[in-house]
């Protein structure tokens, strides 16, 4: 999930970036749709057009039977890619949505992101970035249509329209399938015309998703659900600590368990190779290896934030500097600090990480749910010994992704590589949900130590923040997405751009060196940023002695777009009603992948629990497509980032990882789930994410409230009551 | 030796008999739509039933199925007519749509012991089923459509 304002020059593998504006469309006389239109020049390499389909370009292919298949060059993992990138395409062709179908695409140079440069899934970009393309995409295939439909009639096209699947003139009409194989012997067009937003049938409405019948009745294919012919399967005896290798393995006992044919050590750990999963799964528990612990041994979270605490009262490196926020605090009539822990989460998606491989003397193959086929292909392929071509991805449905499955190294791709070299036959590696949660990659822990003062008047004059916390991109191959700066970008998103209209800000950042493998989770440095910025905002209020929403509003008149979420989120909890008895309100606004979001939550404190009963959300993506998608996607970032308020901590003693399982790293579940709104601002802006902007208000609405109740501060995730002050 | 029946067809299989039921579903059977989410009965992505009952496949060895039936999500409709498919539809519940399987199977014992069930009901019958997508109110709501649905389909 990577952040709209960072840009991806060169991939692990050293893919060059390209830039989709930039994208020559010099066919080698073959289709040619307008310029910035990637892929129309090679459309044929990937994938096999069967006799009488018609596929003008990457994205779309129309075959006799009528059937409409949308190309996805995102990969579904939940927030509806498969809908709304078909959306996009199926209204410029004006083609009938009950044969509209699609496809997930293949790895291809002309299915890369318009935005990073390489295949991906991640920040929240997939439909503002799939605008241009797919749109046009539907609208060159509809204008080759209605070309072929008037050679047949031999009249002039301009006098044909469209509707549902058919190309009309006055009473003759011939349907999309009627016309494919015409359609396909014709040139693309140089230029197609889009729709005027007025004449939209589909974008703008709440159509139902495409794939839900699939997910009722067990037929999606997950990557975890793949299977191939002789297929083994390998479980891996993973380090217990970071950076601890192997020194011996001990495989006697699960040599000879049912079904084992394998034990090889890899890079990764202790490969098993079985059969089955279950007999994988049992012999690798069976397998003794000892490590040599490496420097992480001792690692302790406890006394990392200890750490954090020292460093943050020096000054870091500096991000934001506006006025001398110093010298404002010394001279504030009122002053306040207060210091915001969050801990390193897990991703946990439902599905654990898997991946199978089919490898070949001259090919590979490759099923997972990735999120960064580009990647995943090229670091394949290395392992592998073979030029990335020669390596097939296939993207299954994603059991969830929120990031994990967009891993800078491929990690889960690289290993089943290394077993599949040994394997002697398909192989897939399924990780148990307790390798899954101690494989790494984290968000990673953060503080974010807060000055700030008021004036006389109850005016903010004074912001000072520094946050501590590791880097997820600077030694990775995404340092360049960093963009020379020497801080993390991704470390202070969402204090940075620290919108309130105090004069004078400083914000600062510590870097952390620690050898916690951390990455992009669901909203990314938003995740916490939003927690610190938002709950310290609620501080001041009180210390100005304000109202929280009324305070903001104040500081916030010259920002038109935070300002509508603010109110409508008021407005519809009814902020200047009275609360029930025994409830507190809260309220948090935050900007991050391109929209606004704000959340009322309303929450009761019982003997130290906690009991969020309803948030209400608002939400300004600008132009959208599927209001019903942008419901589901609020309510779940909403509840995803109630999860990480309410329950979530990963903690290390002795370097080893004291969380395993849902039962000590717990989601929130049906009857601890709130009532939610979603009420969506309508404009003409440009259209913004929708797929983590939900996450980041949740946590500090729902500590805002507990404060509204209880008249404690909430300081720290996961919230406990007894460490509020 | 272990049999059972599976959505209505007998199996009878040459597999360890602590082996969960789960993986003996997904793998000899070939009905992957049962997940695997945690292997300790904490999710319920793989729940199905036992003769009727919703049992957590990931820790239920296979000879506890031993001369019963056993339905899979493969089994609850062959055409997705079942009210709470429908209801699903309706709602556009899922969202990855991993856990929905799991959900579905558990929602199914609920409806059948209590045909209108109440949003305590509904709490208490699907709490232990979890999804990481937060599709909670909308299956709160497609439960209640099916128990409509599945009314007016009775009378």
């Amino acid at each position: 999930m990577i952040g709209l304002k960072t840009i991806v020059r060169k991939t692990s593998a050293g893919v060059e970036r390209r830039d989709f504006l930039k994208v020559s469309i010099a066919a080698s006389g073959g289709l040619l749709i307008g310029f910035h239109f990637p892929g129309v020049s090679a459309l044929a390499s990937a994938q096999q057009s069967p006799a009488n389909t018609f596929m003008p370009n990457a994205f779309v292919r129309i075959g006799s039977d009528e059937r409409v298949t949308v190309i996805v060059n995102h990969s579904e993992m939940g927030q509806g890619v498969y809908t709304s990138l078909p959306m996009l395409l199926a209204d410029e062709l004006d083609a009938d949505w009950s044969k509209v179908g699609y496809e997930s695409a293949p790895v291809d140079p002309k299915y890369n992101h318009p935005a990073f440069g390489m295949q991906m899934t991640g920040g929240s970009s997939s439909v503002w970035s799939g605008l241009d393309q797919f749109r046009q995409a539907g609208a060159a295939a509809r204008a080759m249509l209605i070309a072929a439909a008037a050679e047949q009639w031999k009249v002039d096209a301009s006098t044909c329209r469209t509707e549902s699947g058919a190309v009309l003139q006055g009473t003759k009409r011939l349907t999309y399938g009627q016309l494919a194989a015409a359609a396909a012997r014709l040139t693309p067009p140089a230029h197609v015309q889009l729709k005027d937003p007025k004449d939209f049938k589909l974008i703008g409405k709440p159509i139902k998703r495409l794939d839900t019948s699939v997910k009722l009745n067990g037929k999606a294919e997950f990557g975890i659900d793949v299977k191939l012919p002789g297929m083994l399967s390998a479980v891996i005896v993973r380090p217990p600590i970071f950076g601890a290798k192997m020194k011996s393995f001990d495989d006697a006992r699960a040599r000879s368990m049912p079904g084992v044919r394998k034990i090889v050590a890899i890079p990764a750990g202790v490969a098993v190779i079985a059969d089955t999963f279950w007999q994988a799964k049992v012999a690798r528990d069976a397998v003794r290896v000892e490590w040599d612990e490496g420097s992480m041994h001792d690692f302790d979270t406890g006394k990392m934030m200890r750490d954090f605490r020292e460093r943050a009262k020096k000054p870091g490196t500096s991000v934001r500097k506006d006025g001398d926020a110093d010298g404002a605090l010394a001279s504030s009539v009122k002053k306040i600090e207060a210091v915001y822990e969050v801990p390193y989460l897990s991703h946990l998606m439902m599905e654990p990480l898997n991946c199978a491989v089919d490898l070949r003397a001259d090919s590979c193959e490759v099923w997972t749910g990735s999120q960064f086929q580009t990647v995943d292909r090229a670091n394949a392929a290395k392992i592998a010994g073979l030029p990335p071509e020669k390596v097939q991805l296939h993207t299954t449905f994603l059991g969830g992704g929120f990031g994990r499955r967009a891993n800078p190294q491929s990690d889960f791709v690289v290993e089943a590589v290394h077993v599949a070299k040994v394997a002697g036959a398909p192989v897939k590696v399924i990780w148990t949900r307790e390798d899954d949660m101690a494989g790494g990659w984290y968000r990673p822990a953060f503080l974010h130590a807060i000055e700030g003062g008021i004036d006389a008047s109850g005016n903010a004059v004074s912001w000072k923040s520094r946050t501590v916390g590791q880097s997820i991109m600077a030694g990775t191959p995404f340092e360049a997405m960093m963009g020379g700066k020497p801080y993390d970008p991704a470390s202070v998103e969402g204090i940075d751009d620290l919108p309130y209209a105090i004069p004078n800000v400083a914000v600062e950042s510590h870097q952390a060196e620690i050898g916690v493998p951390v990455q992009w989770l669901r909203s990314v440095g938003h995740s916490h940023t939003a927690f610190a910025v938002e709950c310290f905002m609620d501080e001041l209020a009180t210390l100005a002695g304000k109202d929280p929403y009324q305070f903001r509003r104040g500081l916030l008149q010259k920002q038109p777009r935070y300002l509508g979420v603010l109110d409508l989120a008021a407005q519809k909890a009814g902020w200047d009603k009275p609360v029930a008895k025994g409830m507190g309100r809260g309220i948090a606004v935050h900007f991050a992948f391109g929209s606004y979001s704000a959340h009322v939550a309303e929450v009761s404190v019982t003997e130290g629990r906690v009991r969020v009963h309803r948030m209400v959300c608002a939400i300004d993506c600008g132009q959208y497509v599927n209001p019903g998608i942008i419901a589901a996607q609020t309510e779940g970032g909403a509840i995803f980032g109630a999860s990480m308020a309410l329950f979530q901590e990963l903690t290390f003693e002795n370097g080893r990882l004291q969380q395993t399982n849902f039962n000590t790293f717990p989601v929130l579940r049906m009857n601890e789930c709130p009532e939610i709104e979603t009420h969506i601002v309508e404009n003409n802006e440009k259209s913004g994410g929708i797929g983590e902007p939900g996450v980041p208000c949740a946590a500090p609405a729902i500590a805002n409230a507990i404060f509204a109740v209880t008249g404690k501060r909430i300081r720290r995730l996961p919230i406990r009551m007894t460490e509020a002050v | 030796m272990i049999g059972f029946s599976v959505n209505g067809k007998r199996v009878d299989l040459n597999v360890e008999p602590s082996t969960p039921l789960l993986w003996v579903i997904r793998e000899q059977l070939g009905l992957t739509g049962t997940k695997y989410g945690c292997g300790m009965a904490q999710c319920g992505a793989c729940t199905v039933h036992i003769n009727g009952e919703a049992v957590r496949s990931c820790v239920a060895p296979v000879s506890r199925a031993a001369g019963k039936s056993v339905t899979t999500i493969e089994g609850l409709s062959p055409d997705l007519s079942d009210p709470l498919q429908r209801a699903w539809l309706e709602e556009d519940v899922p969202q990855c749509g991993y856990c929905q399987s799991g959900q579905l199977m558990s929602a199914a014992v609920l409806l059948r012991d209590k045909p209108t069930p109440t949003d305590e009901d509904i709490d208490e019958a699907m709490t232990g089923n979890i999804c990481r997508c937060g599709t909670y109110p909308r299956i709160r709501r497609a439960i209640h459509r099916a128990a409509e649905m599945a009314k007016a389909g009775a009378r």
